[in-house]
């Protein structure tokens, strides 16, 4: 259940499942998130579900937080509702020019490049959540020893397909965009597309994703 | 009301593009979960109101500029155009300049000129022409949002040299107008914020009684705020979650960041308030440099002001 339901301003609903960031927390705001896309609730412009949060934006020319909250709490919620997801496999090359951050990592986290690597591949990750930029997937869980802090100051500009490590979460840069993730390696792969207006994300909340790794040619030969 | 309409070769040159010129319409919905934010015109009202004095329909792609606007050379069948916003402009007929009036329309003949030199004491302002413009449209809308390079245009900036090109002239090319002064105001309303609490007393304080100051590093996507540091005695960072327009965050260094209608969908700084929908047109339009103080309102009366708004906003477009 949602722990409690508050406003943010007045034209969202803020939905806390509470503190903890865990698959089992997180599978409970994706089922939300799809049972209210269905439910075609009056007014509703936008859902955007987190770790543990969901944000109901909704139309205040249409309706109201007392109206949405309400029509929330008496929606009729299944949890056996199974969440559809796939399992997508990404291509990443991790040779020196794409892995801009592994020398920091190696000094941050205690480990040689090649532990670093073979933990991050040896790997099923779970899409908690897609944003911040278009399409970006928050990938989750890393081991206790491979978790380190954005950057202290970001980059101005990090390369489409970089693929980023910070605390428990790997993410991969849907297109160029300033950031702070620590970039080990770069894939290919078309993570956002803009012109499939339907399906523009690869992976959604809920997905699984393995890593694979590629060498510097396959990923320049790379078709998809 | 239907809006009748002839089919059109005419098209505007861009000899100056301006700064920050896009195609904008009211943007776009329910893509917050895949990392896509409303775009749209900053300034809602100022967009309405320059679609309904060209006799448009209301949601018509507009172009929207920031601070020094487009000049433009017409080619093709008449036509009207106006302009909101503060806006400072000038028509240019057969080498005559007429001082352009913001909120009245003007008939533009093949050969004219339109230079847009800059916003007054505001950001945005916004030109209207009256007919179809030829965009291309992304889940429903044209407006571009050139960080995730969505939208018309590629998702880039209108440049210099480039066309804009009219599928579409409306036939009524009557003169419209309105009475109208686009006002500036540097209060603005505020709903306390999620993580309210996670600031020290001194910061809470100083949050709705100092002033501070719009930084020049604000765009489309925020609006950056300097002034009385604000602390926080909980924590600096919170796991990320979902962002909406009008947030104010507080990063570690205190200096609050307003959310706007192109920001990330995602965020992990503490929520200290929420900016008030009532205030949204205007809070877009205060410039870098210029001073801004937030107020505490509750959200009961945030609601009803906004249905205040709105109807002056329905009583105007009435008007024209």
């Amino acid at each position: 259940m949602i722990n409690k339901i508050l406003n943010l301003g007045d034209s969202a609903l803020y939905c806390d499942f509470g503190q903890e960031v865990n698959k089992e927390v997180n599978s409970k705001v994706i089922k939300y998130f799809y049972s209210i896309k269905k439910s075609n609730i009056e007014g509703i412009t936008n859902l955007t579900p987190s770790y543990n949060k969901l944000i109901i934006s909704f139309n205040l020319s249409i309706t109201n937080f007392k109206k949405v909250k309400k029509e929330i709490e008496m929606l009729n919620f299944d949890y056996k509702n199974k969440i559809i997801n796939k399992e997508i496999q990404i291509p990443v090359c991790c040779e020196d020019s794409f892995s801009l951050d592994i020398k920091r990592l190696e000094k941050k986290l205690n480990l040689k490049s090649e532990q670093i690597l073979e933990k991050f591949f040896n790997k099923k990750y779970f899409c908690y959540m897609t944003g911040f930029i278009a399409g970006m997937p928050f990938l989750g869980d890393l081991e206790e020893n491979m978790r380190a802090n954005r950057l202290e100051t970001p980059r101005v500009k990090v390369p489409k397909g970089s693929i980023g490590l910070t605390e428990q979460f790997a993410n991969v840069y849907t297109f160029e965009s300033p950031g702070g993730w620590n970039i080990i390696g770069n894939t290919p792969l078309n993570i956002f597309d803009s012109l499939n207006e339907s399906e523009p994300n690869l992976i959604n909340a809920g997905d699984t994703v393995i890593f694979k790794e590629i060498s510097y040619n396959e990923h320049k030969n790379y078709n998809e | 009301m239907s809006i009748k309409t002839t089919m059109s070769n005419s098209y505007f040159e861009l000899i100056r593009s301006g700064i920050n010129t896009t195609y904008q319409d009211k943007g776009r919905e329910n893509l917050y979960h895949i990392g896509i934010p409303y775009s749209g015109a900053m300034d809602n009202r100022n967009f309405l109101l320059a679609n309904k004095l060209v006799n448009n329909s209301l949601n018509s792609p507009v172009v929207e500029f920031a601070y020094q606007g487009p000049y433009l050379k017409y080619k093709g069948d008449k036509i009207s155009i106006a302009v909101t916003g503060d806006v400072i402009f000038k028509i240019i007929k057969n080498g005559v300049e007429i001082i352009g009036d913001c909120y009245e329309s003007y008939q533009i003949e093949s050969g004219d000129e339109i230079d847009i030199i800059s916003t007054n004491k505001t950001i945005y302002g916004y030109l209207a022409v009256g007919g179809e413009i030829d965009v291309k449209f992304q889940w429903e809308s044209c407006s571009i949002n050139t960080k995730a390079k969505i939208g018309s245009n590629n998702g880039k900036k209108l440049e210099n040299n480039q066309t804009i090109k009219l599928l579409k002239l409306n036939s009524n090319k009557d003169k419209k107008k309105l009475d109208y002064i686009n006002s500036k105001v540097e209060n603005i309303r505020v709903i306390k914020g999620t993580n309210f609490n996670y600031f020290s007393e001194e910061g809470k304080q100083n949050f709705f009684e100092k002033k501070f100051i719009v930084s020049k590093l604000s765009d489309r996507m925020g609006m950056r705020l300097k002034g009385n540091k604000i602390d926080n005695i909980v924590n600096t960072n919170i796991k990320s979650e979902g962002l909406v327009r009008g947030v104010i965050q507080v990063p570690p260094d205190g200096n609050p960041i307003i959310m706007l209608s192109d920001h990330g969908t995602i965020g992990g700084y503490p929520k200290i308030g929420v900016v008030a929908s009532v205030d949204y047109d205007r809070l877009v339009q205060i410039s870098p440099g210029s001073k801004i103080k937030f107020t505490e309102i509750k959200l009961t009366d945030a609601e009803t002001l906004f249905k205040l708004y709105e109807m002056d906003t329905d009583n105007l477009l009435r008007q024209i």
